[in-house]
């Protein structure tokens, strides 16, 4: 079975920035993968270069076992993106835009389906309204809808949820989960790393072009964070050196210590208390990979 | 086949949906134009033998309407489309440069031909047309139309700002069509404007779409159609190229 994506020393530079420095990517089919990165780091090229929107300068990139350039059609046929900007035709409304869609994708008389998406994305009483009229979460909803009217195998999201409220958002990823259960494999970029974590079985980090971490989420959890005491203390104190190498940060008397399993807390506690730290309020952290993030873009 | 039928009825609705200014506009401006000139000029030009100058007149203006609306209708759709980002959606599917191009191209000479009808039909009860050639008034406002639908594929992806597009407009398509004996046969210009007007695609455009109406033209109808054919292939060839590029679409 061919992976669902297949990237192989994509190269891509635009002027003096090189946007892409070889990149090599495998997504298998019916995985849900993140591909997170700070912004400039190449996402978006990488996502444009899959769907044919930039052509690299060097290396391949194929879909469902299509090359994106030799053999487009059947690539862009089993592909479907939902881009980042919030763009939209100003003079149709939003199932003349659909059904538009389906027919540049050869699918004629896609009415049932398009019906069922719009049912899923909570937009069937706005069929018959004029995108301009929607608002900014309808309208990103609208274009997960016009990615999805060919019943692509493969999904890339670029951004889904920026300026969508937590109530959409939450509609939108329960949509996302149903699809990926029902064998799509689906590409996520966000900023939002907890929604990240929650999704993605498997991560990749670009960090100036080139990827800079890719393993499961469970790993690079277990690889790069660590579960965090958060104390706030009542005065400041000196702690001994063998404690002070697990302060994560420290922000006036708020502390965030780190450790890898919880036998280490009663340790952690008793020095404080011999270093006379008096506490006023403590919390357990799990690993998040926001550390993670922050610790692989450090490391490069 | 499908994604070039659906973007040719896409491109058509989208004009559609406004054709006060799509349609209705142009021809308002036409009919003005031939209501003006023709009372102002009627007794005092008479062009061609037995052809009052209204009726010289009507072809012109249905023709320069064909053109300037083929050019409108495929570059403004392409850079309000480039500028508003929603480009993505026709560059996404499976839709080829070729089908692209067929889609955009076709739709504009639609319009064109559209906006034409219309002025013709507002210009018949002012002047007598005999309609002497029918064949050649199709066969010049499709290839006419067609190499001015060309154009403005070429303008619409090369201008990034509407000011680009506008410059285009005014500063090449207005001044050739208007200098391409629209209001006017070139035997009354001096010999040196002659020779001019004949570097002038637009002229022959004009000149042969005219003679499917009188049966009587400045230059041959035969080697108008030949200069307008070879422009419309080269430029085509040019647009072709381009997409096939990718230029200013795909980074």
């Amino acid at each position: 079975m061919s992976p669902a994506i297949r990237i192989a020393g994509v190269t891509k530079r635009f002027r003096s920035l090189q946007a892409l420095a070889g990149v090599d990517l495998e997504v298998a089919q019916g995985e849900f993968f993140g591909l997170l990165g700070p912004n400039g780091a190449g996402k978006t090229t990488l996502i444009s270069s899959l769907a044919g929107l930039a052509r690299p300068d060097s290396g391949t990139l194929e879909v469902m076992g299509h090359d994106v350039v030799r053999d487009y059609r059947a690539a862009r046929l089993a592909l479907g993106v939902v881009p980042q900007e919030l763009v939209f035709d100003p003079f149709f409304n939003v199932r003349e835009m659909l059904r538009i869609q389906s027919g540049y994708f050869g699918i004629r008389n896609n009415d049932d389906w398009i019906d069922e998406i719009l049912h899923h994305l909570d937009l069937t009483e706005k069929a018959s309204s004029n995108m301009r009229m929607l608002s900014g979460g309808m309208k990103r909803r609208a274009l997960v809808a016009q990615a999805l009217v060919h019943r692509p195998p493969v999904i890339v999201l670029d951004e889904p949820t920026a300026g969508v409220d937590v109530e959409l958002r939450h509609g939108l990823w329960q949509f996302i989960r149903k699809l990926n259960q029902d064998g799509h494999t689906i590409v996520l970029t966000t900023h939002y790393l907890e929604e990240a974590e929650s999704l993605c079985g498997r991560i990749a980090m670009l960090k100036a072009g080139r990827i800079v971490a890719l393993d499961t989420t469970a790993n690079l959890l277990q690889r790069f964070a660590s579960h965090t005491l958060q104390l706030r203390l009542a005065q400041p104190v000196v702690l001994p050196s063998v404690l002070e190498a697990c302060v994560l940060s420290r922000d006036g008397l708020q502390w965030t210590l780190g450790f890898d399993n919880f036998d280490e807390v009663g340790q952690l506690l008793a020095g404080l208390k011999s270093a006379g730290a008096e506490i006023v309020d403590m919390a357990l952290g799990k690993p998040d990979l926001e550390q993670v993030f922050v610790g692989v873009m450090n490391q490069n | 086949m499908e994604g070039f039928k659906t973007l040719l009825y896409k491109e058509c609705l989208r004009f559609w949906k406004v054709g006060f200014q799509t349609v209705l506009s142009p021809v308002l401006n036409a009919v003005l134009y031939l209501l003006i000139f023709g009372h102002v000029l009627e007794d005092h030009v008479q062009p061609f033998p037995g052809v009052n100058y209204t009726a010289f007149l009507v072809p012109g203006l249905v023709m320069m309407t064909v053109l300037q609306n083929a050019f409108a209708n495929s570059s403004s759709s392409l850079i309000q489309s480039k500028i508003t980002g929603n480009i993505v959606f026709v560059l996404l599917p499976p839709i080829s440069y070729r089908e692209f191009y067929s889609a955009y191209v076709l739709a504009a000479v639609l319009r064109g031909s559209l906006c034409g009808i219309g002025v013709l039909l507002a210009a018949l009860p002012f002047a007598h047309l005999p309609f002497a050639e029918p064949l050649w008034i199709v066969a010049f406002a499709l290839v006419g139309g067609a190499f001015l639908a060309s154009l403005g594929v070429i303008a619409g992806i090369w201008a990034d700002k509407f000011d680009q597009l506008a410059a285009f407009q005014n500063f090449l398509i207005m001044p050739l069509t208007m200098l391409s004996g629209v209001f006017y046969s070139i035997h009354s210009l001096p010999g040196f404007w002659q020779g001019v007007s004949h570097f002038n695609p637009f002229f022959f455009m004009i000149d042969g779409f005219r003679y499917g109406f009188f049966g009587v033209s400045d230059v041959s109808p035969w080697a108008s159609l030949g200069v307008v054919t070879v422009c419309f292939v080269v430029l085509a060839a040019l647009t072709l190229q381009m997409l096939a590029r990718g230029y200013k679409l795909r980074a």
